[in-house]
């Protein structure tokens, strides 16, 4: 089984994509012969010409108009934002008529469209390329909204998203570009779940750590590093932001008592409040403290130097352990 | 550059060089009988919105001969992305009054089946239709189909990041596709000259498109013209934008008042260049229709009428429920399990 980055995982992914349907599409800016910034679409376009992997201007809103244009036309397009800081030109474009579409044409128009986006911090990047913003997306309705988190993953869940008939935002979290791990491309592997199913990633019983994107691996430290403390803790990978996984979160913090969230994004008005609020309807009285949340702060993302104290780590995430257990 | 004319104010023909027409009586009663369809249509809906009947209704009246002369240039199999006022349009595509009315009583978002009539549902926010539109164009050339795309917008739209973009990217991808701007002088209570300095067509001819400016009045000019542009775009020469000068004679929509900000001798001068009056001047002056035929289009605008009013009252409307039915391709727990709480919530009223 080949050991690939989460890059080459998607690279993979997107080959495989563009090898099963002939009518899908991958296209963004500096996509082609550049292989885009983190290189995910490396050599697709040489295989697979210019008419499937598209160099598109520097225009956004226009990367996704002209999509669901493909897409009203047939075509399976995968977009790729460069960054999450730039998506917000292309936001009516996504909010108002990729997601709603089919809505507004009685269900008649499907738009089966991928967007990719890098997301996060911890690559030490100027303003506007750290950035975490799928709570806006997950607040829209017509949208699916999923995170990879590893290697495997990245290969499998965009495979699944680029199969679907709905638009789909696909984050991939740029500081594990780089992590590598066994990424077998084919099909009926034990470990690829569907797209809209959360993983535990490492079973526990005390506690329940709520995560996903970038801060899987961080959870999981905090996790190991809980063992010395003679503490159980669980990790859940999300993995589907909306739909939600309810199901398998439910029946953790049923299990644990307690719950943790931890996402990079700014806490008020987060995706965290949403879990936190989902699950305390559903285990009320299960729960042994209230669901805490970890994340960034209100403020936008800082200079490079100060990410580190912005970003949730290891501490940070045992620091909110240790208060849901001193409830 | 001087618009292209092809009929002047008074009904008389201007034949010109660049835009040869075979005017026949049959094309200008065709014209005349489908430009006083929509105007009737348009005016019965305008009756309907002030009844009660339909929540909002945006006028066409004035730009008939922008929208019958461009769209019946094009083949039916050619796929158009109107705006929002493009009533002629969707008529002359064989929309339904029922299909056009339903969006505007509040039934639904659109009423008819974009694939069947090859025109796309209306998009209300300004020129986002034009990148779709672009990328259409896209999946035309990547076919190799024999089509071209019409993409409707206006003055106002045409400020829009979104309209510049799609001009751009459509030059750039040398896509088969016509834009068409129905310059009516007014967004709202904003006028052209607030808008933009340099002319439409001419900021076009800046990103590459092969531009050109029509009296949008005069449907003979528009037709000659847009089919002319379709001829060039079928062969390949590249990407199109034709700017039709007309006017919007009544407010932006029922819930406007263009009183406050334009002059009734500004109304009047473009009254006087009414593309359906103009028209029959010339119909008229050549003898090429007859009492049958007014007759008969009387007769078929009365009946247009009564359809409207009779089709109206009757529009479906669905059960709440079906709104959770069409946001997405494939059923997920979360829209499934608000449908279900929903339909539990109202049956707790019943005894």
């Amino acid at each position: 089984m080949p050991v690939l980055t989460l890059s080459n995982a998607i690279n993979t992914g997107l080959r495989r994509v563009l090898e099963d349907h002939p009518k899908s599409i991958v296209m963004g800016q500096d996509v082609g012969s550049l292989g885009g910034v983190f290189r995910v679409t490396n050599g697709l376009q040489k295989d697979f010409g210019t008419d499937r992997v598209i160099d598109t201007p520097l225009a956004e809103s226009s990367i996704v108009g002209t999509a669901i244009g493909l897409a009203l036309r047939g075509y399976r397009p995968v977009c790729e934002i460069q960054f999450d800081g730039f998506v917000y030109p292309a936001f009516n474009q996504i909010v108002s008529q990729l997601a709603k579409i089919r809505a507004r044409s009685d269900g008649r128009l499907c738009l089966p469209v991928v967007i990719r986006i890098p997301v996060g911090g911890g690559i030490g990047a100027v303003e506007h390329h750290s950035e975490s913003n799928e709570a806006y997306f997950t607040h829209t309705a017509g949208l699916r909204v999923v995170c990879c988190s590893n290697p495997l993953d990245g290969h499998w869940m965009l495979r699944q998203a680029a199969s679907g008939s709905d638009p789909v935002i696909f984050y991939e979290p740029k500081r594990r570009y780089w992590d590598k791990a066994e990424v077998s491309e084919s099909a009926g592997t034990e470990r690829v779940l569907p797209l809209h199913k959360a993983r535990i990633v490492r079973a526990g019983s005390d506690l329940t750590l709520l995560t996903y994107g970038g801060m899987v691996q961080t959870c999981l430290q905090a996790a190991e590093a809980a063992v010395e403390d003679g503490r159980s803790i669980e990790v859940i990978d999300i993995r589907s932001l909306s739909p939600l996984d309810l199901e398998t979160i439910t029946a953790s913090v049923e299990k644990t008592g307690r719950c943790v969230v931890v996402h990079e994004a700014p806490v008020f008005g987060g995706f965290g409040a949403e879990i936190g609020s989902a699950v305390t309807e559903r285990v009320f009285y299960r729960l042994l403290a209230p669901v805490l949340r970890v994340g960034g702060f209100d403020t936008p993302y800082p200079p490079a130097k100060f990410e580190d104290q912005y970003l949730p780590d290891l501490d940070r995430v045992l620091d909110a352990v240790d208060r849901s257990f001193a409830w | 550059m001087n618009p292209v004319q092809l009929l002047d104010i008074d009904g008389e023909l201007r034949p010109h060089p660049d835009w040869p027409l075979d005017v026949t009586p049959g094309l200008c009663r065709d014209f005349y009988r489908r430009m006083r369809l929509a105007r009737q249509f348009d005016q019965e809906a305008q009756t309907l919105q002030r009844q009660g009947e339909l929540g909002l209704w945006v006028q066409s009246l004035g730009q008939e001969a922008a929208q019958v002369g461009s769209v019946t240039a094009m083949r039916s199999t050619d796929y158009v992305f109107p705006s929002y006022r493009e009533h002629a349009a969707a008529l002359c595509r064989g929309i339904t009054p029922a299909e056009l009315l339903i969006q505007w009583r509040g039934n639904r978002h659109s009423g008819w089946d974009p694939d069947r009539y090859r025109f796309h549902i209306y998009t209300l926010v300004l020129a986002a239709q034009l990148p779709h539109a672009t990328g259409y164009a896209m999946g035309v050339q990547r076919d190799g189909a024999d089509e071209v795309v019409l993409a409707y917008f206006g003055d106002g739209a045409s400020s829009e990041g979104d309209a510049n973009e799609a001009f751009n990217w459509a030059a750039a991808a040398d896509v088969p596709l016509l834009f068409f701007c129905q310059n009516n002088q007014w967004a709202i209570s904003t006028p052209v000259r607030t808008q933009m300095r340099a002319p439409l067509h001419q900021r076009a001819r800046g990103f590459g498109l092969d531009a050109h400016v029509v009296d949008g009045n005069d449907v003979l000019a528009v037709h000659a013209v847009t089919s002319g542009v379709a001829q060039r775009l079928r062969a390949g020469m590249g990407p199109a934008f034709i700017e039709a000068l007309t006017y919007r004679i009544a407010g932006h929509s029922t819930s406007d008042d263009p009183g406050r900000y334009r002059t009734d001798s500004e109304l009047d001068s473009w009254r006087a260049r009414d593309p359906i009056g103009r028209l029959k001047r010339l119909l008229d002056k050549q003898g090429w229709a007859d009492k049958a035929f007014h007759t008969e289009v009387d007769e078929e605008c009365r009946t247009l009428a009564a359809t409207a009013r009779s089709v109206c009252r009757d529009l479906p409307l669905s059960d709440f429920s079906a709104v959770f039915d069409t946001v997405m391709a494939e059923p997920t727990s979360l829209l499934a399990g608000q449908r279900r709480q929903y339909l539990e919530f109202v049956d707790s009223f019943e005894d």
